[in-house]
């Protein structure tokens, strides 16, 4: 707490300029010049690193002052490391791995968020053979297209089949906290699969204890070349990799996260506690021209999303076929092979508050990794506000975007009301088994779950 | 031989004076024979592409190759470009803040975009080189020690053998990790990634300088050692005057096979570690998985070999020119 009291006198010139910032114009220079102005991004091949790549091509770095150089990294393991060790100075990392690292699983890091990037985005593909068989269980609509959105219900009997063989069910998904683990486990159990626990404690991290559906890593990029290769059946990942197994002929998306939870948060944008407070006025300034880039990316109802699809095709960003990335990023989702459907919000960028980060997502993400057991005994609600409040900061958001309103460069209506806004949104119910989600409660939350571990249970 | 000579009779050939008969043959057999192997290569090469199709489209031909080559370059000055827009603009933004802020220091940095095809050839070319260069100052003084003393070579000639065939993956990761826990520094003079990729070049092709060069000396006619003894000459001027004339050749060899091993060691070690680098370019396009993809990676192997080709060739130039006996110089 006291990092961020220091960081306001230091970076705002005085408190008057945060409380009258919706009225009197700031110049740039009163917000404090970056102390580090060459900084180095770390980003997966995925198209929800848009706000980085659209920040650089578009020139908000620069307008920032801050000379960026983005690069690609092998996964996101290796991202994580970049950060913790600084040869990154932040990066698009998944929502779960500033938590995981604060809380010391996996790896212990105080990482924070400053901006949120996105919302949804993900999908969850089969391989054809699974499809096949899938298919008869899977209801139709009246055109007698597969009706959506499809249950794990329909997955089970091949999943029952295939443990009748002998062959156990694998499927990939990118990293032990992804967004994509969480999703994948929450579409199997919610269709009655058990995807299995961990159990950190006891040492085993593999994710598999009691598993129907044997659940692994495998990086985005090689999501489709692993299920062609027949080592997984299936695999929950990021865009353009479900899309990319449609054009290839080696897969079929069944379900898109989208459908899963309807505007579930995704990708945050991670620097080091360290970094924060150190330059303060470099991590507003990042914030600033992150929000600039997200609010380009959803301007005038995704007017400029093919420019941002041909700037993410470029071989330094994501680097797949236009194509392949338009066919998500432009408001449509193809499943099987020319069944083509409406996803307005596939990707959402900014509008809905995308970019302000909740408390309440943070928390959602700490219930899961509770439930299959990665954080492995019981905390308090209290526990569960304090970790959040720890790794998520719309304060740092609050004071780039009142910034950025008094300059005129967006508008206070499109963010929330920062004088009332508590960081929790109301009680959320559209998930694909509609169970409510209440962030400020988020024990009873673990407890309604039928599969998954429970208040007072331990391994 | 029998061959040309019944091609040249039934062709008329025949009636020629012998000189540019002989001419004719040296031309067909130095030319005409290399570039009739690679029409048949490259036709082998367009009729299998055609067959194998790959999730990413079809396996690319000569053709495709040339075009994404003709993309790279093009690529390249559109990048050299956008560099030059860069520059401008910090220019400006610099002044602008020297306006308002005095006190700033200000600097122009290094662009901040894309590394290109051939700014990725242009790192490893001097990572080999770096890399070669410091086992080549390790290797031969070494060698040479251990080639004049039959004790010093027993007793370091097991270890050599065990570390001689040690990959580079095996190296790359305590590489790294002794790098990132020894090279500290607030402002690095050079990054981390070239150190990590020069220092697993010169683990890997150490060892066949070593031995070539310890052979070479080992193996000096006795005759030569004998003029030494008769002369005393000195042991410095001995190594000069007689060792290393006389074992020229061995160390040429061996730094031949180094610089082989150290340029695919390189590009190994940059795919696996996302060191920049040819090696890195592979490996991103992979990852890309475009449909142009397959046409670049090809395109970057193909610039591996020729690249590989060129620095054997070099190395074998310069044996030539430094040794004594033109004809030791194998093919």
């Amino acid at each position: 707490m006291e990092a961020i009291h220091v960081f306001m006198v230091r970076v705002v010139c005085g408190a008057a300029a945060l409380t009258v910032a919706l009225t009197a114009p700031v110049a740039a220079a009163e917000l404090g010049w970056p102390e580090k102005e060459e900084l180095t991004f770390g980003f997966i091949k995925l198209t929800d690193m848009a706000p980085i790549a659209i920040a650089y091509e578009k020139g908000y770095f620069e307008d920032e002052g801050l000379y960026v150089t983005i690069e690609a990294q092998a996964n996101w393991k290796v991202l994580l490391d970049g950060v913790i060790d600084g040869r990154l100075d932040g990066a698009h990392m998944l929502a779960g791995q500033p938590l995981a690292a604060t809380i010391g699983f996996g790896t212990q890091a105080h990482i924070i968020t400053p901006f949120s990037m996105d919302l949804n985005g993900n999908g969850i593909t089969v391989s054809n053979a699974v499809w096949d068989a899938m298919k008869p269980h899977v209801p139709k609509q009246a055109d007698g297209r597969p009706a959506h959105p499809i249950s794990a219900s329909a997955l089970k009997p091949v999943i029952d089949q295939y443990r009748a063989e002998g062959k156990p069910f694998n499927m990939g998904m990118v990293f032990p906290v992804s967004t994509h683990n969480y999703e994948l486990r929450y579409w199997l159990a919610a269709g009655g699969v058990h995807p299995g626990f961990y159990a950190p404690h006891k040492g085993d991290i593999s994710g598999q204890l009691e598993a129907e559906a044997l659940l692994s890593v495998t990086p985005p990029p090689q999501m489709p070349a692993t299920l062609e290769a027949g080592t997984i059946y299936g695999y929950c990942v990021g865009e353009p990799w479900n899309q990319q197994a449609v054009f290839k002929g080696i897969g079929v998306p069944v379900i898109t996260d989208y459908e899963i939870w309807k505007n579930n948060p995704e990708k945050v944008f991670g620097i080091t506690a360290e970094f924060a407070e150190k330059y303060p006025n470099t991590t507003i300034r990042l914030t600033r021209a992150l929000i600039r880039a997200a609010m380009w990316l959803d301007a005038n109802a995704n007017a400029n999303r093919p420019e941002a699809v041909q700037i993410l095709s470029q071989s330094q960003y994501v680097g797949a076929d236009a194509e392949v990335i338009a066919n998500s990023m432009t408001g449509t989702f193809e499943y099987e092979k020319g069944d083509r459907r409406e996803v307005p919000d596939f990707n959402v960028f900014f509008r809905y508050f995308a970019t302000y980060p909740y408390y309440s997502d943070a928390v959602w993400y700490l219930t899961q990794m509770r439930r299959w057991g990665q954080i492995d005994a019981d905390q308090p609600d209290s526990w569960y506000r304090e970790v959040a409040e720890k790794v998520y900061r719309p304060d740092l958001y609050a004071v780039a975007a009142k910034s950025l309103v008094a300059e005129g460069l967006a508008d206070a209506a499109d963010f929330p009301d920062f004088s009332t806004e508590d960081g929790y949104r109301a009680p959320q119910s559209e998930f694909i088994d509609g169970i409510e989600y209440d962030g400020t409660r988020p024990n009873a939350y673990i407890d309604s779950f039928p599969i998954g571990l429970k208040t007072g249970d331990r391994l | 031989m029998n061959k040309t000579v019944t091609l040249h009779q039934s062709t008329g050939l025949a009636a020629l004076p012998a000189p540019v008969r002989r001419l004719l043959g040296i031309g067909v057999k130095n030319v005409v024979v290399p570039l009739l192997g690679i029409v048949l290569f490259l036709g082998a090469w367009s009729m299998a592409a055609r067959n194998i199709d790959t999730s990413l489209g079809q396996f690319p031909g000569p053709a495709t190759v040339a075009q994404q080559f003709g993309s790279l370059v093009s690529e390249h000055r559109a990048e050299r470009e956008k560099a030059e827009a860069f520059y401008q603009r910090q220019e400006e933004r610099n002044a602008e803040r020297l306006a308002l802020d005095p006190t700033y220091e200000a600097k122009i940095r290094p662009y901040t975009g894309k590394e290109t095809f051939f700014d990725q050839i242009r790192t490893s070319l001097v990572t080999v080189m770096c890399g070669f260069a410091l086992a080549a100052v390790i290797a031969i003084p070494f060698g040479i020690a251990i080639g004049l003393s039959e004790t010093l070579y027993t007793a370091v000639n097991p270890v050599i053998q065990v570390l001689k065939p040690i990959s580079p993956l095996a190296w790359l990761p305590m590489v790294t990790m002794v790098v990132s826990a020894l090279y500290v520094s607030a402002d690095p003079v050079v990054p981390k990634s070239f150190l990590n990729s020069m220092i697993t070049v010169t683990l890997c092709c150490l060892w066949p300088m070593l031995i070539n060069t310890a052979v070479g000396v080992a193996s000096i006619s006795q005759d030569l050692v004998n003029v030494s003894r008769v002369l005393s000459l000195p042991p410095l001027t001995h190594v000069r005057r007689i060792v290393l004339p006389a074992a020229v050749p061995a160390i040429f060899t061996g730094m031949r096979l180094s610089i082989g091993i150290a340029w695919m060691v390189l590009i190994a070690a940059e795919m696996l570690a996302q060191n920049p680098g040819l090696g890195k370019f592979v490996w991103d396009e992979f990852q890309n998985g475009s449909s142009d993809s397959l046409g670049r990676i090809l395109t970057a192997a193909i610039v591996i070999g020729f690249i590989g080709f060129l620095l054997d060739r070099g190395m074998l130039t310069i044996q030539r020119f430094v040794s004594w006996d033109r004809n030791s110089a194998a093919r």
